[in-house]
This record gives structure tokens, C-alpha cells and sequence, in this order.
């Protein structure tokens, strides 16, 4: 259902609309039925001269299996549904494949900011490359995600990956995606954030290897200043990053005009 | 706990001061948080209209507002979910109707602690005052969410509304001590005062609902009292609680905050489901099916609701395996919730069905409510909640289930009990119109946000231009399809204040028991008057004996003595 709206550009997105649909055919049966049950009996039972109600209980068991019945079948179903959505959660945020590469995310108000591998695949290399709002990925390539924030708290949602992560200062979040599609997706904030939440939009670009090297060879590479290297265990929250500057920050105190 | 006869009516001179803003009165104070709530419903409607302009038409300027900033429209969504949680739900579903039932209910002349009572209210009122007071501060009203999640609640640099923060956090402390003082009366109350004859399952629904959402919400609202203190000392002192550069954890006061949070939620269903439950026998001439079911599942649902919390905080940064744990108790918490609802309609069947104005309502309340349940099981499911979290869909889901609740259940409350509290009958004719708008337009607001939120829309942005998969022509449709739904809903609420205002002045004079109900209030005069009974009633049996088989009437109150009569009430009892 969720892919009539948006691509699945992850390997698990497929799981969690498969996870979505599931429970919306389950709970969809549940919904119609009881309303048509309420409106049947409704009508049903609408008073008419000289027809008295019935006295019942509901005390007994034989009038109690009337509700237990279905009753029972919401125990099934729960339980149905709680395996299938702890599969789907363990893949994605509980299990971590080995990754192929790493990419740090830095959150901010009110921008992204993305340290990528570079070249040799690894991070915190002369190599790096940094970019703001904008995170480049390979198709088919393994990443593990490193989530850093410096003041407040965000969320790194990519909805056409089916991917949601809070950003928590002083803390360095690990998790995992790997792109299936190329293209180019919203990165949104989805935690607020202030006054510039809906003004932090990204976007991902995931392209073929082929396409992902040339972007390497043009991008510009910035060699990690030590100091402003948001390592894990390092973000006080306080560190004055470069990336900074390239923020589109609103000054504090002022309240923004439209856009 | 006084008089056995004829306790001392009010002393009718005694001013108007007096009488309807100093009184001890449980109905008085019962009406003042009601129409303070009500005021309180219309700055929260005010802000929504506001702010879903602003989705809809993006920087053009709202009518009767002007143009929207990013920072007013953050000011405005945290000022819509804290208003109507907790100045509306609250004091309506709450406090006045547990104010006004409980000692009509259960047949006594007040509340235990009468002054407590007015203390209660008083601090309320200072709490509603110190929230509204914060639009009017240097960088306006507080713009965290209702949730006011640290770091961005707890220092100004981050959220650039020093004053409004403050004002929020303290507006809330204050509300949190007048509801503790008001909970410490119903239980008490109900504890200690019911009439002669009444055991605990002779009590009805709507008391027991009040007094356990009360217990629930004492339970749970120490931990975010002590939360909101540290968040004012981040504010105000600068320390560091939840500041991690300073060794304090951001995350602590998520957990605080849905400890409270979610038994919250249950602390209004559960009073919401009781008015129901008064309703549903009494227009369709049928006892309740299975009183006891319903008492246990609401107990079982408030136990429960205090192991559901981090279901908010899937994402947050919690240890992904805990998420396991909390889908497990999220879904089992949908079992004695569908059993209530199950037994609602199962009550129907076999009855006498009268679609009055409060019938229509009590009935809405079940169908809507039902929409919000089963699309709560989404977002318990982790797995689903990964992509559904912070989306249009979450808010639509919750919306289903407080509309219902502070809307719905509200009005169903207020049409049935009216001609109780004024003494005289609403139009039906006008409750119609007004029900049948209101119900159409509200379905029409949150169906199409269901479906933005299904396709990615997030939370509290107050434009999506920046986003380009957002940005399309469809959702937009859809946004403009919502805001014209809560316009045209808002538009259908003067009918109910006219309806309300001409019934109040000239509406007919009601009998004490206009719709033949069993339970004690309806054997006292409409109005009651201070003091409540000309004789303290006693009870005989349960409060849903309707259409017993052996006998002529379709009800039978609970203060009619059996058949062969016994000797005539009114003497002591036990208490």
C-alpha cells in the first residue's frame, strides 16, 4: 500500500510495506466488521410501538461467547501481528549486517550534514568527503549509517528507504541500509527541532558504482580538521563543526520571514 | 457526609460571588471547569484553524490571523495538543462530569472534601491563565510540541522562546496539582459516600470509569512532576538534567513523560467510555451487557496502560531490543480495549433503539473510536512504526481516538445531562444538524490525513515546498481537503452554542427524569439544588434494570424499593 505512494528504494522496505499491509488486512476485517455489526443491530433494533427490549446480562455464558468469541480472535491476531512486526523490526534495527561502507550523518539545527568514505571506503581519512544536505550512496552497497546530533534532538527519516532514526546529542546511533534503486529521495527531519524544522530538508542520491566514482573524482574533498571531528563519544553538543557555515541557520531571536 | 433528612438547601441569598465562583458546590465547580473548558476548546480550535491554513495555503495570510511565521506555527501546534489534552479533555471529561455525577450518582449531598474541590478548580484557573498569558510573552508561546522533548524544552538558545517555555512547563506543573486535589476527592468520594444499598457493582460505569482514570492518573503523574521540575531547573537555572554535554540524558525525560503519557490517554477514555456507557442502555431501553466485564477490562486496561509507554520511543534512540518487549504489551493492550467496545454493541442487540441527539453521539463514539483503535495497532507494531512514526498517520490515528473522546463523548455528556444541570431540554432538531455536521466533518479532515501521512508527510512542518517528494499536487489536494473539513467543522460549533444558550433561557422546563434512566441523579430535582436530594435516596439494585421481564415499565430506578415494598427510605444506613 505504502508503494502506491512511495518507491522502495531499500532492501527491507519491501518488509515493512509487506508488515503494513498485512496488518491492514487484518485489522481492515476487524474495522468492517464490527461497524457493520453497530449498524446492523441499529437498524435492527430500532424501537417500534409495543416491542419491548430484551433482558439479557451479558452475564451469562451463554451470552458471553457472543463477545468472547471475537475476543478470542483478537488474541490470535495480536499475536500474529507481533511476530510478524518484530521480524520485520529485527532486520532492520536490531540485526547489523557487515557493512561495505560507512557514512557519518550529522544533524544540526538546521541542516545535514554527511561525511562520506571517499575513495578508500574508509572514514576519518584525508579522502573524506563532506556534504551538506545532500547524502551520496551506491546502489547495492551495504552502509552502515553513524548518527550524530550537536544540539537538539532530530530524526533521520528516508521514507522511501522505510528508514527512521532519532539523532541524539551525545550519542552516536549505528544502524544499516542499503539502497536498491537509484535515484534521488527526500531526507527529512522528523523530530522538531525549532523554528527551522520544516526548513531542514535532504535529499539522497543513490547512484550506480559507475556514477558514484565519478562523483567521487569531482567532489570536492575536505580534509577532517581533528578538532571539529565529531568521533564517536565526542559530541558535546557544543563543538563548533564547519559545516556550520553552510547551515542555512537563522539567527536566533528573530523570528524568520516566509520562506 | 451529613443529614440524614433534607440536608440544608443553599442559602439563596448568599450573592452571586458567592454562589457561582466561591461556592463549595460539586455542580457549581462542576460547570466552572466545564465552561472553562469550553473556553480553553475554543483558543485550541482558534490554533488549529490558524495552523491548517497555513498547510493548506502556504504563507498566504490566514483570516482574522494575518501571515503565519515558522515560529508562530510551532508556538501554535504546541499550543493546540497541550490546550486540548490538557484544559479541554481534562477539566471537561474529567472534572466536570466526575464533579457533577459523582455525588448525584451515588446519591449524597457532596463531595468529601468540598473546599478541596474549590481549591481544585482554583488552581486550574490559575493554571489556564498562566498558559494563555504565554502567547502574550516576548517571543511567544512555547513552540516545542506537546511533548516538549528536551534539549530543543530545555534551553532557550535552541528553542528561542525563553518565556513561553517557562510559562508552559510551569502552566502545567499547576494543572498536574489541581487534578491531583480533584482525583484525591472522587476516590475518596466514591469510596465513602455511596447511598445506603449501594455496593461497589451497583455503582454506575461512569463512576467507576472516573474514579479509576483518577487513580491512573495519580499513579502516574508523580514521575512527571518531578520531570517537569528538573525541566524548569534546565530552563531557568541551567542545569543540567537532560543536557548530555553536561552529563544529563535527553531520553530520561521521553520516559517521564509517556510513563505519564500514555496512562493519560486512558485517564480521558476511560470517563469518555463510562459517559457512553450511560447513554447506551437508557436509548435502547437495555441493561448493560455484562457490567462486571466492563469494570474488570477498564481495571485490566488501566493496569496495563502503565507498560506501554515506550511504544512512543521506538525510534528514539531506546535499545532496539526493548521494542520488543513494548509491541508485546502495546497489542495486549488492545484486548480489553476491544472488549469494551464489544460489549457496547453487544448491548444493542435485542434493545429498543432510540436515535435521540446523546444516543447519536454515544453511537458515533463507538464507530469513530473503533477507526482509531485498530490503526493504533500500526504504530505498536515496531516493525510498521519504523516507517509510520511522526507521520500525518500517527496524528490521524490519535486524533480518531481523542476526538471521540473530548469531542464526541463530550457532547453525548452534555446533551444527555443537560435538562439535569439546567433544568430544562436542548432542541433536538438543532442537536441534529449540529451532530451530523460535526461527524461529516470530521471524517472528512482525517481520512485524507490517514493518507498524507501514509505517503510520508511528517509532523509539524509548516510548508512542504522544501520537500520535493511532498510537494505534489495530490497531497496538497488532500491538505486542502482536510482544511476545508475543519473549517466547515468549526463552522457547525455556533449551532451547538445557540442550541445551548436558547435551551439554557427558553428551552422547556425538564421533568427530574426526562429520559426514564434508573441511576440516582435522575431522581433528584432538574436542577438539583445545593444539598442535591430533598431525601437521601437508597439503592435497591443495580443502575441498568431496564425492561426487567416481570414488570410493566421498561426501567426501573435504583432508589424504587422492591415490589413487595420495604420500609420507606431515607434512615441512615451504614455510613
Amino acid at each position: 500500500m505504502i508503494s502506491w505512494y512511495v518507491t522502495q528504494a531499500s532492501s527491507y522496505a519491501a518488509d515493512v510495506d509487506g508488515l503494513i499491509l498485512l496488518i491492514a488486512l487484518i485489522v481492515g476485517a476487524f474495522f468492517v466488521a464490527a461497524e457493520f455489526v453497530l449498524v446492523w443491530l441499529i437498524v435492527r433494533f430500532r424501537a417500534r410501538p409495543g416491542v419491548k427490549a430484551r433482558y439479557i446480562t451479558g452475564e451469562k455464558t451463554s451470552e458471553t461467547k457472543w463477545v468472547s468469541y471475537p475476543h478470542y480472535l483478537v488474541l490470535v491476531f495480536d499475536i500474529i501481528i507481533v511476530v510478524a512486526a518484530l521480524r520485520v523490526w529485527f532486520d532492520v534495527k536490531i540485526d547489523l549486517p557487515p557493512a561495505e561502507e560507512r557514512v557519518r550523518i550529522i544533524a544540526q539545527q538546521w541542516a545535514w550534514t554527511f561525511v562520506h568514505a571517499g575513495p578508500d571506503g574508509r572514514l576519518d581519512t584525508a579522502d573524506d568527503i563532506r556534504t551538506v544536505n545532500v547524502l551520496n550512496v551506491q546502489v547495492d552497497r551495504l552502509y552502515h549509517y553513524e548518527l550524530h546530533s550537536k544540539d537538539v534532538l532530530h530524526s533521520f527519516s528516508v521514507p522511501a528507504f522505510r528508514l527512521k532514526q532519532d539523532a541524539v546529542p551525545g550519542r552516536a546511533i549505528v544502524g544499516w541500509f542499503r539502497p536498491t534503486v537509484t535515484g534521488e529521495f527526500d531526507i527529512q527531519c522528523a523530530e522538531i527541532c525549532g523554528i527551522g524544522h520544516g526548513l531542514m530538508p535532504g535529499r539522497v542520491r543513490i547512484r550506480s558504482a559507475a556514477a558514484q566514482a565519478a562523483w567521487m573524482e569531482t567532489a570536492p574533498q575536505m580534509r577532517p580538521l581533528a578538532s571539529a571531528t565529531p568521533g564517536v563519544g565526542a559530541t558535546d553538543g557544543h563543538a563548533s563543526p564547519p559545516a556550520r557555515a553552510a547551515a542555512p541557520r537563522l539567527s536566533a531571536g528573530h523570528e524568520p520571514g516566509h520562506r | 457526609m451529613s443529614g440524614l433528612v433534607a440536608p440544608p438547601a443553599a442559602p439563596h441569598d448568599a450573592g452571586f460571588v458567592k454562589t457561582y465562583l466561591w461556592s463549595t458546590d460539586h455542580k457549581v465547580i462542576a460547570m466552572q471547569y466545564l465552561f472553562t473548558g469550553m473556553l480553553m476548546a475554543l483558543i485550541g480550535g482558534f490554533a488549529v484553524y490558524v495552523f491548517r491554513m497555513q498547510l493548506a495555503f502556504p504563507g498566504e495570510p490566514v483570516p482574522l490571523f494575518g501571515r503565519v511565521s515558522a515560529g508562530q506555527y510551532n508556538s501554535l501546534v504546541t499550543m493546540h495538543g497541550s490546550i486540548m489534552i490538557f484544559w479541554v479533555a481534562m477539566p471537561v471529561l474529567l472534572a466536570a462530569f466526575g464533579n457533577f455525577l459523582i455525588p448525584l450518582m451515588l446519591g449524597c449531598d457532596d463531595m468529601v472534601f468540598p473546599k478541596v474541590n474549590r481549591l481544585s478548580y482554583q488552581v486550574f484557573l490559575l493554571s489556564a491563565v498562566v498558559l494563555v498569558a504565554s502567547f502574550f510573552v516576548p517571543d511567544g508561546a512555547f513552540g516545542g510540541a506537546w511533548t516538549a522533548y528536551p534539549p530543543l524544552s530545555a534551553n532557550a538558545a535552541y528553542n528561542l522562546t525563553r518565556y513561553g517555555a517557562t510559562l508552559w512547563v510551569v502552566a502545567l506543573a499547576l494543572e498536574f496539582v489541581a487534578f491531583l486535589l480533584g482525583g484525591i476527592n472522587f476516590v475518596t468520594t466514591a469510596m465513602n459516600s455511596r447511598a445506603p444499598g449501594m455496593r461497589m457493582f451497583d455503582v454506575p460505569i461512569v463512576v467507576w470509569m472516573i474514579v479509576i482514570a483518577s487513580i491512573l492518573f495519580m499513579a502516574s503523574v508523580g514521575p512527571l512532576l518531578a520531570g517537569a521540575v528538573m525541566l524548569l531547573f534546565d530552563q531557568a537555572l541551567g542545569t543540567g538534567f537532560y543536557d548530555p554535554g553536561t552529563g544529563g540524558d535527553p531520553i530520561l525525560w521521553q520516559h517521564l513523560f509517556w510513563f505519564f503519557g500514555h496512562p493519560e490517554v486512558y485517564v480521558v477514555l476511560l470517563p469518555a467510555m463510562g459517559v457512553v456507557a450511560e447513554i447506551i442502555p437508557v436509548f435502547s431501553r437495555k441493561k448493560l451487557f455484562g457490567y462486571r466485564t466492563i469494570v474488570y477490562t477498564a481495571v485490566a486496561t488501566g493496569v496495563i496502560s502503565f507498560f506501554v509507554w515506550a511504544h512512543h520511543q521506538f525510534v528514539a534512540g531506546i535499545d532496539p531490543r526493548m521494542a520488543s518487549l513494548f509491541t508485546i504489551t502495546t497489542l495486549i493492550i488492545s484486548v480489553p480495549i476491544a472488549e469494551m467496545v464489544f460489549v457496547y454493541i453487544a448491548t444493542l442487540y435485542g434493545g429498543s433503539i432510540t436515535l435521540s441527539t446523546p444516543m447519536l453521539w454515544a453511537l458515533a463514539f463507538v464507530a469513530e473510536f473503533l477507526l482509531g483503535g485498530v490503526t493504533g495497532i500500526f504504530l505498536g507494531a515496531a516493525g510498521a512504526d519504523i516507517y509510520l512514526h511522526d507521520t500525518y498517520f500517527v496524528l490521524a490515528h490519535f486524533h480518531y481516538t481523542f476526538f471521540p473522546i473530548a469531542i464526541i463523548g463530550v457532547f453525548a455528556g452534555i446533551t444527555f445531562w443537560f435538562p439535569k444541570m439546567f433544568g430544562r431540554m436542548m432542541d433536538e432538531r438543532l442537536g441534529k444538524i449540529h451532530f451530523w455536521g460535526t461527524i461529516v466533518a470530521f471524517n472528512v479532515i482525517f481520512i485524507p490525513l490517514f493518507l498524507t501521512g501514509a505517503a510520508g508527510d511528517h509532523r509539524r512542518i509548516f510548508d512542504y515546498s522544501g520537500f520535493p517528494d511532498l510537494a505534489t499536487p495530490g497531497l496538497q489536494y488532500l491538505r486542502i481537503t482536510a482544511t476545508m473539513g475543519l473549517v466547515s467543522l468549526l463552522a457547525f460549533q455556533p449551532v451547538f452554542f445557540v442550541n445551548f444558550i436558547r435551551s439554557l433561557v427558553r428551552g422547556p422546563i425538564a421533568e427530574a427524569n426526562p429520559w426514564r434512566a434508573n441511576t440516582l441523579e435522575w431522581s433528584a430535582p432538574s436542577p438539583p439544588p445545593h444539598g442535591n436530594f430533598a431525601l437521601l435516596p437508597e439503592v435497591y439494585r443495580g443502575p441498568y434494570e431496564y425492561s426487567p421481564e416481570d414488570r410493566q415499565d421498561d426501567f426501573w430506578p435504583q432508589h424504587v424499593p422492591d415490589d413487595p415494598p420495604a420500609p420507606v427510605a431515607g434512615a441512615g444506613g451504614w455510613r
